[in-house]
Formats: C-alpha cells, structure tokens, sequence
C-alpha cells in the first residue's frame, strides 16, 4: 500500500518536472540548433552538432553588449539605491518613536496595493517636466526614496531584535546614526541581502518601466531589445533562443550563489522578483 | 570667569546636536521614503483622479471635461472587450494556479528521493525573464513545427491553433502563467511544512484516510496562505500586461482577444496620448481590485483558520 503510493507521487513529480523543465531544455537545446533543424519534422530533442552560430548572430543582430550595459547599469543603481533609503525608513518604523509613526506605517502599507497603473501616467508626466524622459534617470530615481514593500519586510526584522542593544551604546554615548549602522544593520544583513536579491531581479526583468521611458533604441534594455528580434527577425530561432539563454544567465547564477536566501526570500513574501 | 567659557563648551554640543532619542532622528531616517511616498505614491494617486476628469494629452495642459472620460469609455467597444478578456483570464488563471500550486506543493512536501532537486527545478521556470519566456512558448505553442502539437499529433490528438486563435489565446497565456508558478508553489510548501506532524498521526489513528486527511487538515491549516495567493493572484491576473504586450507586439491580436484592460490601458495614454481616458481607466481598475480584496478578506472569515485558533 506505502510503496504504491509511493510510486505514484514519484510518477506525478516525475511528470510535473518534465512540464517544467522541458520548455527550459529546449531553450538551451534550440539555441545550439541551426535555422534548418528548427523546421525539423520529427522534432530532435538534440542539436545534430553544437552549433554556436546562434549566440554570434545575436551580436550581429542587436546591439546585445551595449543592452547588456545598459541593464547592468541601472540594476546595480537601483540595488545602491534600495540600500540607501529602505534600511533607515524602515528602521525608523520599528524602533524610533516619534509622532505619525505609526499612521504613516499604516499608509506606508496602503500605498502596496496601489496598481502600477494608477500611478504610471502622473509619474511620467514628473519626469516629462524634469525632462528626463528618454533617460535612465526615471527608471533610477524612485528607488532612492524606497519601495514600501521592501520596507515593510525590513522592519519585520528590525522589530523583532532586542532592545538592550541600542541601550547600552546610548549609555556609551553612541549617536542614533552609529547604532544604526553599526549595531542593527549588520545584524540585518541576511535582509538586506534579500531586498537587494528582489530589486537585483526586478530591475533585471523589468519591461514596463523602460518601455515608457526609453525612447533611443541604443538605449534599450535587454528586456527592451529582445522584443526586436520579433518584428524583422522573427523566423530566426536559434538567436533568439541564445539571447533568452543569455538574459537568463545571469538571474540563474544569482539563484545558485544566494540559493538559501532567495529561497527564504520567495517563501515569505510569495512573490516573483 | 575663567570656569564659564569651559562650561558653555561643554553644554555647547548638547544643544547644537538632538538628544539620543530625540523623534527628530524618527523623521530624519524616515524622510527619504517620506518624500518618496508623497512624490511617488500620494501624489500621483491624487492627480491621477484629477487627470481623469480633463482631457489631458500629455503635451497641452487639457480641460476640465467632466464625466467625459468615463462616459466615453462607457460607449468604447474596445474597452469592454478589454474588461471581459481581463476578467475572463483571472477567472481561469487565479482558480487554475491555486488548484495546481496547492497540488505540486503537497506532491514536493512528500516525504521521497530526490525532493531537493525537484524543488529546484520547479522553481527554474520563476528564473527565466518574461521576455525569454514568451520567447520559448512561442516556439513551443506553433502551430506547424512547435513541440506542444507535434506531442500532441504523436499520441493522436489535433493540436490547436494557440495564439493563432481567438478561443486558444487565453489559454496560451494561461499555460505560460501556471508553467511560471514556482514562487507561488513555495509558499504552499512553507505553509505545508507548518503543519505539524502530530495532526496527521493523531487523525491516522482516528483511521482517517489520505482524503480526509487532505481536506480536514492541511486544506484549513493552508487557508492563510491560499487567501494571500488568492488576493495575489487576483491583482495579478488584473494587471496582466507583459506577457501579452510581449507576445502580441502590442496588438492584443487576434481580434482583440488578447487586449487585456492594462494593456489598453497603456495604448490610451502612450499610443494614443489620451492622458485622461488612461487615468480614468486606472482609477476604475483601482476600485475594482479594491472592492475584490475586499470581498476576498470579508468572505475569507467563514473558511480561513489561522493555527491556534
């Protein structure tokens, strides 16, 4: 009786992981195909020879590296800027008093479930004034002024460490700005490293935002650049499957290196970058 | 006299500088987020209405026209097709990623050889990018030479037509949503290994079978987490966007059938410059997944069973 059940969860799991890593194996797989075998009738689950023509073409095809720095530069900037701002809201949320605390917590809560839409429009039209759209800056800027959501999981953290800590480095003449850095952030670097992983991802996958705000194509973003492989390339298979390989690339060798933390990470929050 | 310069210099700092615990220091760490949450949130959040009563082009400071925006959404075939796709689509989407999430959450929670590694890898579809993954499931889901219809064929069945039809569009998209759900089955997963051991011996010995045990115990001590994907997946499901804009080049093509409500939404202020009639279909979407959160929580105090209680 155990063993046949035993049995059948082995079989479902051993099917449910065939649907998803199958659609990933051929990612890989048809990016090392050529042009031809892609028409191929039977479909061949192996390229007949390694074939890395696919990765060159896509150098040729886009301007790949210049949209790979360009994606670089505003993650890195934003994971800076998340850094900054987040750690110290949210640390004045859960252990400083001081008057409006809490309210402005409560609406600091409210502002989550506001849909990207509603905002979307006034906020471009800032940066329209500023005119700074057509730059990076609209895509940097908000995430020095913080993301609600990664405060929020911040002060969960800072509120639950005790409070003999900041006591005794008061008694010692320590300033609000030392204990800060010195004594409850470092406690909270698995944090920390969290929301960094988060915004790492979001601002790695995000398309909404450069869609708005970049307009020169030298510009783009890789999320924003592949999307050019689908107007006048769309027949062309193995680069585009190379290029998915190498936007994903990245994100994948963040996951192996912080496995733990983006593990715990998704598990408590539920969400997806 | 010569005690008293030495004396100010001392007082001196402490006046200068706050107190330890001053809630200066609050509003000083704070203030960074704060500007950021009237410029970024508070603000846009109220203009937006305002906007929506104008007939703002993004250029030419517009008028104030009333209920015109909204009226003339009322009369939008568009629109209404927009509003049905998109509640159509989470109609499918957020019962099918419950249903399934909760189902290969309990799968992996199965006590067998091997469960490190399928955790990991029903997580990797979570890793690939959106534009990737449309990339991948539109090879997948062609209708000539994609895999999903040459299996299909293989074992006899027509394969449909995918995003070539109006009837397959949503499940297409429906397809790449569930095959991405690998957050989603984490959070089961942690609620699944909660769920304390005891509860399951205690009720074996009562003699109940592996369906009871299912619906008894680990349906109700899961409810937390399934109301917090529901909610989730509801604000989702009505934000649908990239994966459509992706796919369709922004058309919502064929006939419309994949225009989602965000996505026309984004047509009318960025294509079509109409400022106005894009807040005000932001606002109504505000609403509408307000009053659903809503229903959700008041409706979600008859089934939901927090442990402990």
């Amino acid at each position: 009786m155990l063993r046949k059940y035993h049995l059948s969860v082995q079989l479902s799991l051993i099917l449910v992981s065939l649907f998803f890593v199958i659609p990933f194996y051929f990612m890989v797989c048809t990016s090392f195909k050529t042009q031809a075998e892609c028409y191929v009738y039977p479909i061949t689950w192996l390229p007949e020879h390694f074939n890395l023509r696919g990765y060159r073409d896509i150098f040729g095809m886009i301007p790949f590296g210049r949209y790979f720095l360009n994606t670089s530069y505003i993650t890195v900037l934003n994971v800076i800027g998340v850094v900054c701002c987040c750690p110290l809201a949210a640390y004045s949320f859960a252990r400083l008093k001081w008057r409006g605390r809490d309210p402005l917590f409560f609406v600091t809560l409210a502002v989550m479930m506001i849909p990207y839409q509603v905002i979307m429009v006034p906020i471009f039209m800032i940066f329209s004034k500023l005119k700074l759209v057509g730059t990076f800056w609209p895509l940097i800027i908000p995430q020095y002024f913080g993301v609600p959501f990664y405060i929020f999981l911040l002060r969960q953290f800072f509120k639950g460490l005790p409070k003999d800590l900041e006591d005794s480095a008061r008694i010692d003449g320590c300033s609000e700005f030392r204990i800060f850095l010195k004594i409850y952030l470092p406690i909270c670097k698995p944090a920390v490293l969290t929301i960094m992983i988060f915004q790492m991802l979001s601002s790695w996958n995000d398309f909404n935002g450069p869609l708005i705000y970049l307009q020169r194509s030298e510009m783009y973003t890789l999320q924003l650049g592949l999307q050019q492989f689908k107007t006048a390339h769309l027949t062309y298979w193995p680069p585009m499957m190379a290029a998915a390989v190498l936007i994903s690339l990245p994100i994948i060798l963040v996951f192996f290196i912080a496995q733990k933390r983006f593990i715990e990470g998704i598990t408590f929050t539920g969400i997806k970058g | 006299m010569n005690a008293q310069p030495s004396m100010v210099s001392k007082k001196a700092p402490r006046k200068v500088f706050f107190a330890a615990n001053h809630p200066i220091y609050g509003w000083l760490f704070a203030l960074p987020w704060l500007i950021g949450l009237t410029v970024f949130y508070i603000y846009p959040l109220c203009s937006s209405i305002v906007y929506s009563f104008t007939s703002f082009n993004g250029i030419v400071a517009g008028r104030f026209v009333g209920g015109r925006n909204y009226a003339d959404l009322m009369a939008d075939e568009t629109f209404w097709i927009a509003v049905k796709n998109t509640f159509v689509f989470a109609a499918m989407a957020v019962p099918a990623s419950l249903i399934f999430g909760i189902l290969v959450a309990v799968l992996l929670n199965a006590k067998i050889r091997g469960r490190g590694v399928y955790r990991v890898i029903a997580l990797i579809p979570t890793l690939v990018p959106v534009v990737a993954v449309s990339i991948i499931w539109q090879w997948l889901l062609n209708s000539q030479f994609g895999l999903v219809n040459y299996l299909l064929y293989r074992v006899g069945l027509p394969g449909p037509p995918w995003f070539g039809s109006e009837l397959w569009a949503k499940p297409s998209i429906l397809l790449i949503v569930i095959w991405t759900i690998g957050a989603n089955i984490l959070t089961y997963l942690a609620g699944l290994q909660d769920i304390p051991e005891s509860y399951y011996e205690a009720a074996a010995i009562d003699g109940a079978g592996a369906r009871h045990k299912f619906f008894r115990i680990t349906l109700p001590l899961l409810s937390p987490i399934i109301l917090y994907n529901t909610i989730m997946g509801i604000i989702g499901a009505l934000q649908q966007f990239t994966l459509a804009f992706v796919i369709t080049n922004g058309q919502g093509t064929p006939a419309n059938s994949m225009m989602f409500y965000a996505m026309y939404l984004y047509k009318n202020a960025f294509t079509y410059f109409k400022m106005g009639t894009a807040n005000a279909m932001a606002w109504m979407m505000f609403v509408v997944v307000m009053a659903l959160t809503v229903f959700v929580f008041t409706v979600s105090k008859k089934w939901v069973h927090y442990m402990g209680e």
